[in-house]
């Protein structure tokens, strides 16, 4: 073998080895440099929101004022429509500790969780100045938010206090009384509202249904009692718990009375009925009215309309705004998250999207706000007495995970016509599978 | 420096030395070695330490919340698994979504690759469209798969509708989720295995196919008789990688309704995605590592088994 063929080969195994270690390098590296540049760049800096359903802020306009009041600002708004997958990528997101916005949104059903689970995973917003930002706010919010040692994880957005939405056109087509006073009178019991479900289904058009979901109304239902998930003691009562049971037995009788439009909410699904005509009432937690704009579109603006529902109160939903621990910018953050919640803009977004306060002062302030899009309905009025009679809730660590099981159930029963005694079934066996050791 | 050296124009320093004959051989024997380094570098980093390490998570208790946190459970995770009903459910759904998409599939794709074996114009056109789907990512062409399959607006059901039809709920339904699923897998992977195919037949001798015309064969049966004998270490090839394949099945039903439950029955839930489920659904970590850890001894398995059959018949065939 001649001299330069041994020296090809010896500079080839070089270079191989050369390859792997550089592609190890890379591999290793790139956890970590992309941070201290971006914070450099043009003095700006950019902070990151990430939510999930319709907050509504990007909407109402509000973070072009927050801009316009801050040039150094720029806002940066992700979202997802399921909250079950937001907080699916959240938790992976703080185990790894990569990929976090500078605020994160937590629903009311996982905020018990973090209290309780992760609340080293978010910043005291005591230590970033804003540690009152929830002082006028309705005592429970601010109080589900706060660790038993004082630390305030999270600032109160909204609250859920419960209406119905319903389409006057379609009534009217249907032979109903389109007139929100009369209607809540006739469904001021979840009896009667099926009943006048059973009166819209023989009249309406095939394919038509009275309601979107039997779980729409099951969260509905169930979000009208103190005590659902969970006791007092921190105990998981669901299997028991009669706010559970009687929601579960009236939704599974909307399903057995074809009622149901069998659409899995937040689906893609779902989402194109709000403008095809699909199903004629919702419940409607406040914030579903800045979803209802969002998915029906302008077109049907003066269509829908809004009436107090049965029980006439309730608590469904509403949110909160954390800054994570992985946050690139906590401090600016925290000033974005205290001006969000702040009275005014509260009442600004419940005026433009529906979002209803949980600021006391905004409460007061929006009591006679009507909204065009739904027919000029007084939602002021209608979600302020809702608001006024609400349970302040019983919050559980795994809330959201049940609220889910049971969701899933009720979707059996509807799609796939399982008996409602093994769904039931099939929903503990799923808490059990997703919470038990 | 070294490199550059190496490079260099010049020639070895002392020439008629012994020691130039020593290295030459010492880079002869190590060569190969350097040339496999880089894999078996990657392999042990990301391959070998993940596995042992994945064994030793699933012994213990591991929630991705208190992931710092891990206490010893023994062999439970592993019997906790064998006593669920869902895994079983998984098991059998990864198995029933498996024989619908990897046989017609592998039908399919040997079809084609017989027609592709043909002169015809157009060949390559063809032959490129072919592996389209398969460059196409899992999540765009199962978005567009669940939009054609959707109950009230989806394409499907619309034309079942025109004839007459009564719809299907191609979600909920269990038979009709599975095959959905599949329709997908079957989709991307057609046209890949079929060009694997051609890349088999086109070693067959054109010779085979010539003397067979001449007796007077049809080309079906040249294609029995000369292309499926010749293709049959291709053949088990492509059975034992879909087989693989459809043991990892994952992101396709992951996408098909946006969850990780696979249906609201679980009907069409696999194990791959059980196995995400666990993990990153239920955030139990432990949990998922012993399914990962069943799912792969669950594929050497079934590797070694088509092996094995393959190794069988062509012993019975000489």
């Amino acid at each position: 073998m001649s001299v330069r063929s041994i020296k090809t080969r010896r500079s080839a195994v070089l270079g191989a080895v050369a390859v792997a270690v550089s592609l190890l390098a890379s591999a290793c590296g790139s956890g970590g440099a992309g941070t201290a540049g971006e914070a450099a760049s043009g003095g700006k800096v950019t902070l990151t929101i990430d939510l999930f359903g319709t907050f509504g802020y990007q909407e109402a306009g509000l973070y072009d004022q927050y801009m316009k009041l801050h040039p150094n600002i720029v806002i940066k708004q992700t979202d997802t429509q399921d909250e079950s997958q937001y907080w699916q990528a959240l938790q992976t997101k703080l185990a790894g500790g990569g990929g976090l916005a500078d605020i994160q949104g937590i629903e009311v059903g996982r905020v018990a969780s973090v209290v309780q689970q992760q609340a080293d995973k978010f910043t005291d917003l005591r230590t970033l100045g804003a540690g009152d930002v929830n002082k006028d706010l309705v005592p429970w919010k601010g109080a589900a938010v706060t660790t038993p040692d004082g630390r305030v994880l999270g600032a109160g957005t909204d609250i859920g206090p419960e209406a119905i939405c319903y389409r006057t056109d379609l009534f009217k087509a249907a032979g109903l009384p389109t007139d929100r006073t009369t209607l809540g009178t006739a469904w001021s019991t979840w009896g009667g509202y099926l009943a006048l479900g059973k009166q819209y289904e023989a009249k309406a058009a095939p394919g038509n249904a009275w309601t979107d979901s039997a779980a729409g109304m099951f969260a509905a239902e169930v979000g009208q009692q103190r005590v659902r998930y969970t006791d007092d003691g921190g105990k998981p009562v669901y299997q028991s718990s009669p706010a559970v049971r009687t929601a579960w037995n009236d939704a599974t009788a909307l399903v057995a009375d074809g009622l149901s439009a069998k659409l899995p909410q937040w689906g893609p699904e779902w989402n194109k009925a709000f403008s095809t005509g699909k199903f004629a009432t919702l419940s409607c937690p406040a914030w579903m009215l800045g979803y209802i704009k969002g998915q029906a579109g302008p077109t049907f603006a003066g269509k829908w309309d809004v009436a107090p529902g049965p029980g006439r109160t309730g608590n469904w939903g509403g949110s909160y705004l954390a800054v994570p621990k992985g946050a690139k910018h906590p401090k600016e953050a925290a000033a974005l998250i205290a001006w969000l919640t702040a009275q005014s803009q509260q009442v600004t977004l419940f005026t433009k999207q529906g979002s209803f306060p949980s600021s006391v002062g905004a409460q007061t302030a929006i009591k006679d706000v009507k909204d065009p899009y739904f027919n000029n309905a007084p939602i002021g009025a209608i979600f302020a007495e809702s608001a006024a009679n609400m349970p302040a809730q019983v919050l559980g660590v795994n809330d959201a995970v049940i609220t889910k099981a049971f969701s899933d159930a009720l979707g059996e029963v509807e799609r796939t016509g399982t008996a409602p005694a093994a769904a039931w079934n099939h929903a503990l066996a799923n808490v059990q599978n997703a919470t038990g050791n | 420096m070294a490199l550059s050296r190496a490079l260099g124009p010049r020639p070895a320093a002392a020439p008629g030395r012994p020691r130039p004959a020593a290295v030459t051989r010492t880079g002869r024997t190590l060569a190969p070695y350097g040339f496999l380094a880089p894999f078996f570098v990657l392999f042990t980093a990301f391959g070998l330490y993940p596995l042992l390490y994945t064994a030793y998570v699933s012994l213990h208790r591991v929630e991705l919340q208190t992931s710092q946190q891990m206490d010893w459970l023994g062999l439970q995770n592993y019997v906790r698994l064998f006593q669920d009903p869902y895994f079983w459910n998984a098991l059998r759904n990864t198995f029933t979504i498996g024989v619908l998409s990897t046989v017609p599939q592998l039908l399919m794709a040997l079809g084609l690759a017989h027609l592709l074996n043909y002169r015809l114009r157009g060949r390559t056109f063809f032959r490129v469209a072919m592996l389209m789907p398969y460059a196409t990512s899992v999540a765009a062409a199962t978005l567009v798969f669940a939009q054609l399959f959707g109950h009230d607006y989806g394409l499907i059901n619309w034309l079942l509708h025109q004839a007459g039809l009564d719809p299907v709920d191609w979600q909920a339904n269990t038979v009709a989720s599975q095959i959905g699923v599949s329709t997908v897998v079957t989709w991307r992977w057609t046209g890949y295995n079929a060009l694997i195919y051609l890349a088999g037949m086109q070693a067959i001798p054109m010779e085979l196919y010539e003397s067979a015309a001449i007796d007077g064969a049809t080309r079906l049966q040249q294609f029995r008789h000369v292309t499926v004998p010749g293709l049959r270490p291709t053949i088990v090839f492509t059975v034992i990688v879909s087989t693989i394949g459809a043991t990892q099945l994952f992101g396709e039903p992951l996408m098909y309704e946006g969850n990780s439950g696979g249906g609201v029955s679980h009907q069409y839930q696999t194990l791959g995605l059980y196995m995400y489920q666990q993990g990153w659904t239920f955030f139990h970590l432990g949990r998922a590592a012993a399914v990962a850890w069943v799912m792969f001894l669950l594929i050497v398995v079934l590797a070694l088994l088509n092996a094995a059959v393959a190794a069988r018949r062509n012993r019975t065939d000489r």
